[in-house]
């Protein structure tokens, strides 16, 4: 049992972070020059070949730089279903995807194709209008898709599965890094800002709710991570582990972000202040795909309901040895 | 990065807990939460039955009679005890803390003389650190220690002490220096608990049980040589102890949730639940799963680097907390029901009495409130409070 990140898994997240503090806004064929749009894509598709677990390092980085840009959409969503050509082209950094499973599709006014969800299979839609709508979340658009064409047909409705559990897990992990970042700045806000003479971190009345913030946002690392090693490995645990991971994870930077904006008092409720933007990606990410009460749902029916309703949980019941 | 054990880890795993399937007597599986009280013959055999099949003190080094094994084994053998819902070796306080601070700060002869009976359970160690007045605060300790004619002389009262009623031994933490306050001038002493001017009474708890007791010295000499470390350094020994406590802690605590999860699951299924407390199962079913990736975490930086992650000093607070929600969830369960007791209520009182019993984990080993100042001070680094 090893849970830990590589050496080169930590260089990652270090070249990362430092390339998205000097590049606020980076280019699509930035990205893949990077190597990052083809992280997780087969080596003979031009890709990497490393494994989500990378991939989740970058989402995580991508939350917390609040990147706004189709690679959620193109990695997370559509990447499972595109066939050999197409991932090539994405790990070139030629095109990037967004996938429409519901009518509200992310990352719309940046993603250069799009994929749609029909019947019993993916396909590309060709010539459909966009129409890009404002959001809360001004860095994470979203838009409605009219008219068009099915295309290429891209895959089966089978890797909807994969695809759910890619993208649960990716938005786990990206909450994980706009929490972290909000956290960060609430840290130094209560180490440096004086009042009654003192840093105001000296209080426990702004020092316990940043305690009961970091437990909130550690314990949504382990499970995010978790979900991400489940997806890499194709473990039965992936899909009620992306359910727990997203559910969890989702809320717990909602808390986080709230506390952070507590403890800055005003300045944190002001435009002005990054905070509000990590706020509104924290918000965005529990509305979308599944909210946590229906991941919940999902996971009460897997531990309470008859067996065979789809559970991933593996674990035989423990009989109550007090007679229940 | 891979979650699975190792061949090797598997195979400790499976003979471990095939083990305890052939050697876990069944009156004592599952027994009640009181276990510090839990002193049949039964128990004591075992105690010593874990210590030859090389379970007990699986982390101690070979030459103290421990097995040297890795922390890793430590959490996997701490999984599954609390998995078959098997009872700890009776010595815990001196298996988990004692033990280790004998080790750390202990003379040669004390080492002869104190290891090998702690993990045959022939001899069980209490622990005498808080007081009345010294609590979250412990360098309030004012049980004194006056040295005369070549031995100390205790005076004082301790409180809090689980297994004073069974022990041989107590390691106390006295004032040595009455002119001193607060860190300095604390003295760590190993009191024999046979020795004149001893008294232990049981402390009455929530639950009708007495798991802990008072010990109240009158008097007591001690030997010279039974001092721990130096004179005026008993707090140095005293963090070594307490870092112990909470050492693998996290680990037994984390597989006993699940298994109390796993239990409420049982209950839901058996008498129904509405779909907020299904909701309200799912929330505690997810945080055993991140207490558990948490714990992981934290192992696996301990393996690699030899120091603890700071993810460590989340578990207690995280499990603490988790348990009063899933305990008091069951009473929401069981209904009008949750009103009887014992042989009258569902489940023999088994989720009454979890229920009552867990109001003392956010106190007990560390408060809540103490442990997010660790948190906020030692992880965030953040100003201290006081």
């Amino acid at each position: 049992m090893d849970f830990t990140f590589t050496p080169e898994q930590d260089a990652l997240r270090e070249e990362a972070r430092a390339f998205l503090a000097a590049n606020a806004d980076p280019s699509w064929k930035k990205l893949a020059e990077l190597g990052w749009t083809g992280v997780s894509i087969a080596e003979e598709d031009g890709g990497a070949g490393l494994t989500f677990v990378e991939e989740a390092v970058l989402h995580e980085e991508l939350g917390r730089a609040l990147y706004r840009g189709p690679f959620f959409s193109t990695m997370a969503a559509a990447l499972p279903a595109l066939p050999d050509d197409l991932k090539a082209e994405v790990a070139a950094g030629e095109t990037s995807w967004t996938l429409a499973f519901g009518p509200l599709v992310p990352d719309l006014d940046t993603a250069d194709r799009i994929a749609i969800v029909g019947g019993d299979g993916i396909y590309e839609l060709d010539g459909a209008e966009r129409e890009i709508l404002s959001t809360t979340d001004e860095t994470r658009p979203v838009g409605v898709v009219r008219g068009g064409e099915p295309g290429r047909r891209l895959a089966d409705s089978w890797v909807l599965e994969e695809i759910r559990n890619r993208t649960l897990a990716a938005l786990a992990i990206e909450a994980c890094g706009v929490a972290r970042r909000a956290l960060e700045y609430a840290i130094e806000h209560a180490q440096t800002r004086e009042q009654f003479g003192r840093p105001i971190g000296v209080y426990q009345a702004v020092s316990h709710p940043l305690a009961d913030a970091y437990t909130r946002l550690e314990l949504a690392r382990s499970l995010s991570y978790w979900a991400a090693w489940c997806v890499s490995e194709n473990d039965d645990q992936a899909p009620i582990a992306a359910a727990a991971a997203k559910a969890f994870a989702a809320e717990a930077a909602v808390q986080v972000c709230e506390t952070a904006i507590q403890v800055h008092g005003g300045i944190g409720f002001t435009w002005e202040h990054v905070l509000h933007r990590l706020y509104k990606r924290a918000l965005w990410i529990e509305s979308f795909a599944a909210s946590s009460s229906t991941l919940r749902a999902e996971v009460a029916a897997s531990l309470l309901d008859a067996t065979g309703s789809g559970s991933g949980v593996s674990q035989t019941p423990v009989p109550l040895t007090q007679g229940g | 990065m891979d979650l699975r054990d190792t061949a090797e880890e598997a195979a400790f795993r499976g003979e471990l807990r095939s083990w305890i399937e052939e050697n876990l007597p069944e009156e004592l599986q599952g027994h009640r939460g009181g276990g510090a009280r839990f002193d049949g013959p039964e128990m004591r055999a075992w105690s010593r039955a874990l210590h030859e099949a090389g379970y007990a003190g699986l982390t101690w080094p070979t030459e103290y009679g421990g097995s040297g094994a890795s922390y890793t084994h430590q959490a996997i053998f701490l999984e599954e005890m609390a998995r078959a819902e098997a009872p700890p070796h009776i010595g815990v306080i001196g298996l988990g803390m004692a033990g280790p601070t004998i080790m750390a700060h202990g003379s040669e002869e004390q080492k002869a003389r104190y290891l090998e009976p702690i993990l045959s359970a022939e001899e069980i160690w209490c622990q005498g650190f808080s007081e009345p007045g010294a609590g979250s605060d412990l360098a309030g300790v004012r049980t004194s220690a006056r040295q005369e004619n070549g031995h100390f002389v205790v005076d004082g009262q301790k409180v809090w002490s689980s297994f004073a009623h069974l022990a041989s031994f107590c390691i106390l933490l006295t004032r040595s220096n009455p002119q001193s306050t607060r860190h300095a001038g604390l003295t760590y002493l190993i009191v024999d608990m046979n020795t004149p001017g001893v008294d232990v009474r049981p402390l009455t708890q929530i639950t009708g049980e007495s798991e802990f007791n008072e010990i109240f010295f009158d008097g007591v000499e001690v030997p010279v040589e039974n001092l721990l470390g130096e004179i005026g350094g008993g707090w140095q020994v005293a963090m070594t102890t307490l870092l112990h406590e909470r050492g693998t802690l996290g680990f037994a605590l984390q597989a006993a949730l699940e298994v109390q999860v796993r239990k409420l699951a049982a209950l839901a299924r058996d008498r129904g639940a509405d779909p907020l407390q299904r909701d309200r199962i799912a929330r505690d079913w997810i945080e055993a799963q991140a207490l558990r990736f948490t714990n992981y975490r934290a192992l696996s930086k301990l393996v690699k680097t030899g120091m603890p992650g700071p993810e460590g000093s989340i578990s207690k607070l995280v499990w603490s907390e988790a348990n009063q929600r899933v305990t008091k969830l069951a009473l929401e369960l069981l209904g009008p029901d949750a009103a009887l007791a014992d042989e009258n209520a569902p489940y023999g009182g088994y989720w009454q009495h979890q229920q009552l019993r867990s109001r003392g984990n956010t106190i007990e080993a560390g408060t809540s409130e103490v442990l997010r100042n660790i948190v906020a001070e030692r992880v965030l680094g953040l100003p201290k409070s006081r």
